[in-house]
């Protein structure tokens, strides 16, 4: 059996090493091709007609109209007589046209006549959503009523985060071809090696028929996994108009209403506490919605899950709005901002500095030692014990404060096949049906067979984005750099091992006593016996070594090539301006919990854009959804609000790469980082202001009604 | 999107030629930052797309007596760099770098943002200036309005977009509006209208008239501030413009405006009766703030933008005293 593991930390020369992204000046420059800058021979462009209402009933349509237009290659209705539509933008019909304007005109000159139903589109007001609320049943444990009379402190508070979509910068789409036996498929997706799959599924066509290519996605964030809509009309339309290709791509206002949602999360909770901070009590009615199938019941309490005594109740609501997807760690920031907030308030409640009750309480956490000694770190980076004060202190127009947040997540590898090869001319090709959705996938690939190989980054070609290679799993789940990187690390020492066999009778050295170091193949720790790789590599003449690795995710903590587990804590510092409500960022930190880090650059690169990510739900993202006509309000760039520059500050990240750390194998780092910092944000503004603004994104409106409230109540 | 012929004259008098008598038949085109997106999204039709862009007599910032002329389609970025207006209408210059994207600025004109569209969610959406429900209720009114009007009286509840428009008005500038037959110059306070009909625009100008110039007369002590949720580019909640004519340190009369809280800007007689015969101090500034918002009249979802007007109304009068806010 050929030994897997990992080089040790202080013997590696590739990995380990912060390297710029390798397809970092394609992107920067425009040169990538994205699936949506593809234009094919012939392309025609597939657009949707969708849904005006926000609950309706089909009764009839007709597209002679549309069918009659010149340019108009095809159209197909989605959603006949009968079909009930459950949001505004659902799909109804789709037209292909050899323009993208002539399939607009087009759909609009489809008759569609609606049965219009009643819509509920708001969930705040849990009172407001009659039988759309569904509840969950209830969780207790302990004797909470009983812990809540002995406690020397308890607080009752509601918060509440609304839905957000993922704003992909590449809106979900495809341009697909159809023509003879063959699906060619270019995607904007997560998931190279299924969606093909998936794709021949909806078309009732061999999975092998399905060809998938894709050589960069613009962002995915957890909904870009299936074959959609666009994927299977848009074959469809392909075949019914000769064969032709189609381009099928949403719009930002429907990529903002049916791209997919991270589901709201609100919850009435109560906490109580000892006199020295030692929570023992909890209770949460917590209600959420991501469209009509309800949403999600965040992890509540989140972290800190050894308390002793509590009740859960969660209520599921239906909403006629576009349908949740995975959002960057599911359930997870919202779950960290109720707790986290909540236990803020009750740090205030005790008089205590928020950061001696969560280093208390963390005592009631999985890892105990881990979140301690991150929050000793943040605190260091974020000078907290000198810039933390008591509610209420500051007072005048400008107010700063601070506040923070904690992360779980798991991120072992996912399952992983890849095909590493070794040519004649001493290059290594690397195969794997993976997808670079942001991570450094394609640079940490390269990093882990280099490393293998004793090679420089430039020896190493890496080919992924095609399902016609080795099956890789989808992108999500933080699971994407654990999984490549093991399988490809096997299949290069398996191919490594081949090479050696091969020199190992000319050098007189049995091939188990060889090593591949410095461009050299040489008897361990004796460079005067071998060859340069180059002279290794001509001895295979014609032929090429080409082996298999597989990353078995049940085998791999076995392994220890990956694993599970990245603990993170974040800490925000705001500034807010008490006349105007408005919150400015001054500085974030995040303590990153990780393994074995292949690219301490791209990993922070990954932290850095979580960061961004929660102060875009922190201070200004938000769907808008209107009580009367049901629609998606603010579904363009405007109003959608995403923070620009000049609204981040400064980000502070500290990766805890340290030996310990990097015995336990690669831990995927996507999701941990984007969880605890819309808790340290929201922590932050009460901690700024001496009043909790219950509701985020902390907007004008919601600052200026938490400090009005607060006055009246003084 | 409805083909359209596109006309690119060099002349101000082929373009009024090629100008419709009617809205619908010919747009006018120079930055196209809005009209663009108005065609793609079918709110605007026109039959005919006019470029002013190449008539270079609507273009250039000349000294006019002891004012300025400013052609329509001067950028912002021309604008916020001209040293004559950085001088004498600080006012204009803040606002326009308050548009806080170069490409906006760079592409965006001071013709094109007083004839700008309102950026109301309802009538972006396709419902119409002054859009209602099924009922005949204003979809305003009943439905989500956080950044819609705290003043006025209906129908018409979007805000004007304007950035110009506050300090125009403050500063008493005026608009030539030129068609075929002739050209009108009216004050920019009457540029702005309330539209009563869903059919009528929230501008003066009529469909056959082209914007061709701004003529502004000198100045006193002039601010504005815009109060914006976002650093990055970003509509304002509120603004307020300021022209302060001194004597010596007191206000011998003043001009205060307000953005984005109504139909059109907002005059604020109150404030300005209050500053008059006064030296300016923060709490002067705050009492004129509160007397600007006295009888404003939020809607369901935009009482904070009250507190929002009063505050940009004192730190524009803070700002264009020199003091510091």
């Amino acid at each position: 059996m050929p030994e897997y593991s990992w080089p040790p930390m202080n013997k590696r020369a590739v990995m380990g090493k912060s390297f710029d992204r390798l397809d970092g000046p394609q992107k920067a420059s425009g040169r990538a091709k994205y699936s949506s800058d593809l234009n094919k021979p012939g392309q025609l462009f597939g657009v949707f007609l969708h849904s005006p209402h926000a609950h309706a009933k089909v009764k009839s349509i007709d597209i002679s109209a549309a069918k009659a237009m010149e340019g108009v290659t095809a159209v197909r209705i989605i959603a006949g007589p009968g079909a009930e539509l459950q949001w505004a933008g659902a799909e109804v019909a789709i037209v292909s046209a050899v323009r993208e304007e002539i399939a607009k005109d087009a759909i609009r000159a489809i008759k569609v006549d609606y049965e219009i139903l009643p819509h509920v589109v708001q969930e705040q007001d849990l009172s407001k959503v009659g039988s759309r609320a569904k509840a969950a049943g209830e969780q207790v444990t302990g004797d909470p009523d009983k812990a809540f009379k002995e406690a020397a402190a308890v607080i009752d508070g509601q918060y509440g985060c609304p839905v957000i979509t993922h704003c992909c910068l590449e809106p979900h789409g495809n341009v697909v071809q159809w023509t003879g036996g063959t699906v060619n498929l270019w995607p904007s997706t997560q998931a190279v090696s299924s969606i093909g799959g998936d794709l021949a599924k909806q078309l009732e066509i061999p999975a092998t028929d399905v060809k998938v290519q894709m050589d960069h996605v613009g962002g995915g964030f957890g909904s870009k996994f299936p074959s959609d809509r666009w994927g299977s009309e848009g074959a469809k339309l392909s075949k019914e108009s000769g064969g032709r290709p189609v381009k099928v791509y949403l719009d930002r206002s429907n990529e903002l209403t049916i791209g997919g949602v991270r589901p709201s999360a609100f919850a009435k909770i109560k906490v109580g506490a000892n006199a020295d901070g030692k929570i023992i009590a909890w209770q949460s009615e917590s209600w959420a919605s991501g469209g009509v199938g309800g949403g999600g019941m965040p992890p509540i309490p989140y972290v800190m899950t050894k308390i002793e005594n509590f009740r859960l109740n969660h209520t599921a609501v239906s909403l006629n709005a576009g349908p949740a997807r995975a959002w960057r760690a599911p359930n997870h920031p919202q779950a960290s901002f109720l707790t986290c907030s909540a236990l803020e308030d009750l740090a205030a409640k005790l008089n205590m500095d928020p950061w001696d009750l969560f280093h208390k309480n963390v005592e009631m956490s999985a890892r105990p030692e881990v979140y301690r000694k991150q929050l000793v770190k943040a605190a260091e980076l974020m000078d907290w014990k000198k810039k933390w004060h008591p509610r209420g202190a500051e007072t005048g127009n400008i107010r700063r404060g601070v506040g923070l947040g904690m992360a779980t997540w798991g991120g072992a590898g996912h399952a992983s096949k890849c095909k590493v090869s070794i040519n004649a001319d001493g290059t290594i090709e690397v195969e794997i049906g993976s997808q670079d959705i942001g991570t450094g996938t394609r640079t940490c690939i390269t990093q882990v067979a280099a490393e293998t190989f004793g090679l420089p980054m430039s020896a190493v070609r890496v080919k992924l984005g095609d399902n016609a290679f080795p099956a890789s799993g989808p992108s999500g789940g933080s699971t994407t750099i654990g999984g490549v990187s093991s399988s490809t690390r096997k299949a290069a020492v398996n191919a490594l091992e081949k090479l050696f066999e091969r020199v190992s009778p000319g050098l007189g050295v049995p091939a188990d006593q060889l090593e591949a170091v410095d461009n050299k193949i040489q008897q361990k720790g004796n460079p005067a016996k071998g060859l340069t790789w180059k002279q290794a590599c001509q001895k295979l003449g014609v032929d090429r070594i080409s082996e298999m690795g597989e990353n078995v995710p049940a085998q791999a903590a076995k392994e220890g090539l990956n694993t599970l587990g990245a603990a993170g804590i974040q800490m925000a510092e705001v500034e807010v301006d008490v006349e105007t409500g408005i919150v400015r960022m001054r500085k974030m930190v995040a303590v990153q919990d990780c393994g074995l880090v292949v690219n301490p650059k791209t990993a922070a690169s990954q932290v850095y854009g979580a960061c961004i990510m929660s102060i875009c739900s922190g201070l200004m993202e938000e769907r808008v959804m209107d009580r009367v006509t049901g629609h998606v309000l603010n579904d363009d760039m405007e109003f959608y609000k995403l923070a620009g520059m000049g609204d981040i500050g400064e980000i502070v990240v500290h990766m805890d790469i340290t030996p310990e750390n990097d015995k336990r194998g690669i831990i995927g780092l996507g999701e941990p980082c984007a969880i605890g910092g819309l808790a340290a944000i929201a922590n932050a503004a009460a901690n700024a202001l001496g009043v909790r603004v219950p509701m985020v994104p902390l907007t004008p409106d919601r600052v200026l009604a938490a400090l009005s409230s607060d006055r009246r109540n003084a | 999107m409805q083909n359209f012929e596109y006309a690119n004259p060099t002349t101000l008098n082929d373009a009024l030629g090629l100008l419709g008598s009617a809205w619908g038949e010919a747009d006018v085109l120079a930055g196209g930052t809005d009209l663009l997106s108005l065609m793609k999204e079918y709110i605007h039709s026109p039959k005919r797309v006019v470029n002013i862009k190449n008539i270079k007599e609507l273009g250039g910032i000349s000294k006019v007596g002891s004012g300025l002329r400013i052609g329509a389609t001067v950028t912002l970025d021309e604008l916020s760099s001209n040293a004559m207006v950085k001088q004498m209408y600080p006012s204009l210059a803040q606002a326009a770098m308050e548009v806080s994207s170069p490409q906006l600025r760079n592409m965006g004109t001071v013709g094109g943002d007083l004839c700008q569209r309102p950026r109301c969610w309802y009538f972006r959406g396709g419902s119409g200036l002054l859009g209602q429900d099924e009922s005949g209720k204003s979809l305003v009114a009943t439905g989500e309005n956080k950044y819609h009007a705290i003043f006025g009286s209906g129908p018409a509840w979007f805000v004007s977009a304007s950035s110009f428009g506050p300090a125009l008005i403050a500063l008493g500038a005026k608009v030539t509006l030129q068609s075929a037959s002739g050209k009108r110059e009216i004050p920019v306070s009457e540029f702005f209208v309330s539209p009563k009909s869903n059919g009528e625009r929230e501008i003066a100008l009529k469909p056959n008239e082209i914007l061709t110039q701004i003529v502004i007369p000198a100045a006193g002590k002039n601010a504005n501030y815009e109060v914006r949720h976002r650093e990055a580019v970003d509509w304002p909640l509120t603004a307020a413009a300021v022209n302060l004519t001194m004597a010596g340190n007191v206000v011998k009369s003043a001009t205060v405006v307000m953005g984005h809280v109504a139909a059109t800007p907002w005059r604020a007689s109150q404030a300005e009766q209050m500053l008059t015969g006064k030296t300016i101090n923060v709490e002067l500034a705050d009492k004129a703030g509160e007397a600007a918002v006295a009888n404003a009249t939020p809607l369901s979802g935009n009482s904070y933008k009250v507190q929002l007007a009063k505050v940009a109304v004192k730190r524009a009068i803070l700002r264009a005293a020199g003091i510091a806010i």
